[in-house]
Formats: C-alpha cells, structure tokens, sequence
C-alpha cells in the first residue's frame, strides 16, 4: 500500500516537474508545479509530517502559486522563446547539474543505517501525542526567537513588496531610463 | 537493511526522490528564459530540498528537521512575494519578461 503510494505520488510529483521545464506557456508551468507541491504534501503525510502536508497545501499549493498565477495574468505573460541561453550554462551548468546528482546518488545510494518509513509511523511512540503537539512544543519554548523574528521578517516583505510593485517608486527610474 | 517492502518504503528512495527535483530545478533555472518560470524553478529546488529534511526528520525521529521546513516555508512565502514585486517592477521599466533582454547588469 505505502509502496504503491510512493510510486503514484512520486510519479506525479516528477511528471509535474518535468512538464514544468518542457511547457513554454508560464501558466502551465505554474499548474504542474501546484501538482509537484500537492503531490510532495501527500508524501509528507507519509513520512508521518501530517502539519507539514497541511501547510505545504496552504501555503505552497495555496498561497504562493496563487500569487504566481496572479502575477503570470497581471503581466499577461505569453509563450516564452526559445533561445540557445548562454555559453556558460551550457559548458558549466549542465555538467555541474549531473555531476551534482550523480554524487548526491552516489552518497545516498552507500549510506548504511537508512532506515524504511512506515505508515502512520509518526516521530513519536508516546501515546496521546500528535506531530503537531511537538512541533508546537519546540517551536514555541525553545524556538520562540526565531519564529518572532520571522513575523518582522513577513513585515519587511510586505513593505517591501508593496514598495516594489507601487507606481510612485519606479517613476523616476523610468524618466531616467529612457 | 531488511525490508518489507509491502508496508515500507526505505528513506533512500524519498532522497533520490528529493535530489531529482532540486537538479531538475537547477535545470529548469538554466533553460527557462521566462523570468516568472525562472522564479518557479526555484520553488521546486526549495521544495526537494524540504523533502529531505522531512525524510531526515523521520530517519532520526527528530522534530527539529520538520521546523527547518516550517521555517524554510515562511522564508519562501516571503521571497515569492518580494521577488514576483521585483518582477512587476523589472516588467513596468523593461516591457519584458525575456531573461535574455534584461541584461544591463551585464559586463
């Protein structure tokens, strides 16, 4: 059952990648990374991260990719062209990339001790406690700071966005350009 | 490693799993010449980067890989939006979303 599972997600999940890189419109990208992002949170859900999967769904397959789709319409981006890219990604890029995986392959495939997961096989053997139980746990005694200091950090972005994307800003700049 | 491989799946197969998807974002970040393609090729190395953590959380029984990712989703979430505002930005002065045209910082 969890083998047929991790074949059908996993499938999907790289189905859903590659169509990213084959499709030339933006938005169909963006749909088969929301399907790459919905199929990563049912395996999150099998490694037993079920408030990770919940937030994956939200925040990536949610949130982010609505703001994608949103912007690809706003800029009413069309079919992208097909250009050779540049030299060096040829020469060094793409070496680098399979260089990349057939070390990370390599060192994964050797490692001993790698241990199997199981369904409904949480972190947790104690009865009564739920992953979110310890998340939360950590997350608000021992990392209190950090995940304040994130909440600063959403605000910066915010301004920051709202400051990017205003018309007031960028008008000086583009006296300037032309 | 004795495996039944009826009810388990090993770790390693969610980690091959996890390095594919970050080199085929590294791929699509070298061959998409659409800046928001660009950009979304970047989401997907961050998600199979998060895909390990998760799997390391579940070989070690540690809470703590899963916060990472918690923590790597908020920072996401705010990258998205700060770097679609920077593409809006790029697109009101450039008229254009070809990366191949937005080289002033060229040498």
């Amino acid at each position: 059952m969890h083998l047929i599972l991790f074949f059908v997600f996993a499938g999907f999940c790289l189905a859903g990648a590659v169509n990213l890189l084959v499709q030339s419109h933006p938005i169909n990208s963006a749909l088969s990374l929301i399907v790459v992002m919905t199929s990563l949170a049912v395996l999150y859900l099998m490694l037993g991260a079920e408030f990770l999967a919940i937030a994956q769904v939200i925040v990536y397959a949610g949130a982010i990719m609505v703001l994608f789709t949103f912007v690809v319409m706003l800029l009413n981006a069309g079919r992208e062209a097909r250009t050779r890219g540049s030299k060096a990604a040829l020469a060094v890029g793409f070496p680098a990339v399979v260089a990349i995986l057939a070390v990370i392959a390599t060192v994964i495939l050797q490692a001993q001790g790698l241990g199997a997961a199981r369904l409904s096989d949480g972190l947790t053997d104690v009865k009564g406690q739920t992953n979110l139980d310890q998340l939360g746990a950590v997350l608000f005694t021992k990392l209190l700071l950090p995940f304040e200091v994130t909440s600063v950090l959403f605000l910066i972005a915010i301004l920051g966005a709202v400051a990017l994307a205003s018309h007031e800003g960028s008008k000086a700049e583009r006296t300037g350009e032309e | 490693m004795n495996i039944n491989f009826a009810q388990e799946v090993p770790l390693s197969w969610y980690l091959i799993l996890s390095a594919v998807l970050f080199s085929l974002g590294v791929v699509g970040f070298l061959i998409k010449r659409n800046l928001i393609t660009v950009f979304m090729s970047i989401e997907l190395m961050l998600n199979g980067v998060n895909l390990s953590f998760v799997t390391f959380a579940q070989q070690w029984h540690a809470v703590k890989g899963q916060i990472f990712v918690f923590f790597v989703m908020m920072v996401a979430a705010a990258e998205a939006a700060v770097g679609l505002a920077i593409i809006i930005a790029v697109f009101r002065v450039r008229a254009t979303l070809d990366v191949d045209r937005i080289d002033r910082m060229k040498l």
